[in-house]
């Protein structure tokens, strides 16, 4: 019999007035597995996200972390109770330093105590900007620190969006080996992704979405075999 | 070499350090000043100017919300002194304590306008403050406010115990802000106001931070208020809810830089000098040479002047 899974979705549905961009999603992700959210732009991926993380309020459907059902929990409640998310732009504490922004985490989000903010800053290579303000940083650097911040909370569910757009083959290697290193550690983590090649490196298995619905579940070598996986990312009609 | 943790420690205690030094300079410099200089109600502007404007600061630099009707809690203040004096025939200190009670409880009745952002708010506020008002100034109230007639509390009156009061509420709010600018909490209150979504995802609960600024920023306007009240004895309710209070508590922060310690007091210092300099000396001239300075600042240092330094990574207490 299979452990119960850390996060399980079931028919979730998000209406933004008569635009249904969740349809009816589900899924469901074990500790220490990666599960790639893959699908065409508009498909519904980050609007994923967000509902998870108690950004916007599902209007239907269930989501249940840990054996609890957390809709309509507040995020900064699901930050301490192990959820975190990192953003597709990313969202820095633009006037604080770097230090500060994972130090704002690392108190509010109820790490375990002595929690190492330099230690932290030192494995995703970001000690030497440590004193800088963030806004100094690059688009890649701010992502890590996205990143950074998130790890801060030791979240057991961690949502990574579009992490990987923008850097460059080589941040690219360094992101998935932290994200994979990440999950052999017991983190469970949830990619949306375009970089099928990122996702290829990262994931066990993907959930291929269009329309706000899902419709493939299976590894990414799977996907890229299925007819109606090539469809919808390829052209020649519209699923559902 | 980056910073370590001890190595952050020993500076915070340095910053904690040089801005309380500051504000005790700026406290005891107003409290010499009264034995020296002989206009005690100019003096008594200032030190209620330095106090506003850094109340402001509390709900402005820390979480980005601009009051205009910051000057309502003042007015709140000062009633809620004038009140408890007039009819309970409480002490002065007592009425303090009302004064502070009652920009609270408004404070508390407001809290759904930090649902609004930027000119939204701004303007809600004014609007909230001018209905205080008119409640106040209400001729069929004349029995409980006094009305438009004006509130007379010559029995409290005691010019050198409420000037001293006013320092103590002074001291009170810089070494607020002092906290706040070297404490985790302001550090939470200045995430939130970068970003109030990421401050969620890094476990900050927003409402609660917004929450607690705004009844700090409040409390200090209403405790003005109040020793306003106590200080002048005799005023009208225009002069309580006058919103010139709040318009030069804004731009005495703007001008000198909002979220600093240093920069409303330069504000207040530079600017409220020159109104009472010109404004003595050659007031047709106030008017103009006040707009001017506005005007420079906004097209050349929108940051205050404070910008001038922190612009060249040269931390401003």
């Amino acid at each position: 019999m299979s452990p119960e899974p850390l996060l399980n979705v079931e028919g979730l549905v998000k209406r933004f007035g008569g635009f249904r961009a969740l349809d009816g999603v589900s899924f469901h992700l074990n500790p220490g597995e990666v599960l790639g959210l893959v699908g065409p732009n508009g498909s519904g991926k980050t609007t994923c996200i967000n509902v998870i993380c108690g950004l916007y309020a599902a209007d239907g459907g269930s989501v249940t972390y840990n054996g609890r059902s957390i809709v309509g929990e507040k995020s900064h409640r699901l930050v301490k109770s192990g959820i975190n998310r990192t953003f597709q732009s990313p969202r820095p504490f633009l006037s604080l330093t770097v230090r500060e922004n994972v130090e704002v985490a690392a108190h509010y989000g109820d790490p375990k105590p002595g929690f190492d903010i330099d230690a932290l800053l030192a494995l995703l290579e970001l000690d030497s900007y440590a004193q800088r303000p963030a806004a100094e940083l690059n688009s890649a650097q701010q992502k890590t620190l996205d990143l950074a911040r998130a790890m801060a909370t030791e979240p057991r569910l961690l949502l990574v969006d579009e992490l990987a757009a923008g850097l460059n083959p080589a941040e690219l290697s360094r992101m998935a080996d932290r994200l994979r290193a990440l999950a052999d550690g017991g983190m469970a983590l949830l990619v949306v992704e375009h970089l099928m090649g990122f996702i290829d490196k990262v994931t066990d298995r993907v959930v291929v979405m269009a329309a706000g619905k899902e419709f493939f579940g299976g590894t990414l070598a799977d996907a890229t075999r299925d007819p109606e996986v090539i469809r919808v990312f390829l052209g020649g009609g519209h699923h559902g | 070499m980056p910073d370590t943790g001890a190595e952050a420690r020993a500076k915070l205690v340095r910053r904690v350090i040089l801005d309380t030094s500051i504000a005790a300079v700026v406290v005891i410099g107003m409290g010499v000043a009264r034995g020296v200089y002989s206009n005690e109600l100019m003096l008594f502007n200032f030190v209620m100017f330095l106090a506003l404007a850094q109340g402001l600061n509390i709900i402005y630099g820390f979480t980005g919300y601009l009051p205009f009707g910051y000057v309502g809690f003042y007015g709140a203040g000062a009633y809620g002194f004038s009140l408890v004096v007039m009819h309970l025939h409480a002490s002065a200190l007592v009425g303090m304590a009302a004064a502070a009670v009652a920009a609270l409880v408004l404070a508390v009745i407001l809290l759904p306008l930090l649902r609004l952002s930027g000119a939204y708010f701004a303007i809600a506020s004014m609007a909230a403050a001018q209905a205080v008002y008119e409640v106040v100034a209400n001729p069929d109230l004349e029995n409980i406010t006094k009305g438009p007639y004006g509130v007379s509390l010559s029995d409290v009156f005691a010019p050198a115990f409420s000037y001293y009061i006013a320092l103590a509420i002074l001291a009170f709010t810089l070494l607020l802000v002092v906290w706040l600018r070297n404490s985790r909490f302001g550090m939470s209150l200045q995430a939130i106001r970068d970003d109030s979504v990421s401050a969620a995802m890094a476990g900050v609960s927003v409402v609660r931070g917004r929450t607690i600024a705004w009844l700090l920023s409040a409390l200090v306007a209403g405790l003005v208020g109040g020793v306003f009240a106590w200080h002048i004895s005799v005023f009208y309710p225009d002069t309580a809810f006058d919103l010139n209070i709040s318009i030069f508590a804004t731009v005495f922060l703007l001008f000198g830089g909002a979220t600093t310690l240093c920069g409303p007091l330069l504000g207040v210092f530079i600017l409220y000098g020159i109104y009472n300099v010109i404004g003595i000396a050659v007031p047709q001239y106030f008017e103009f040479t006040y707009g001017a300075l506005i005007v420079l600042l906004v097209l050349f240092l929108p940051n205050g002047l404070v910008s001038l330094l922190t612009n060249r990574g040269i931390r401003v207490p």
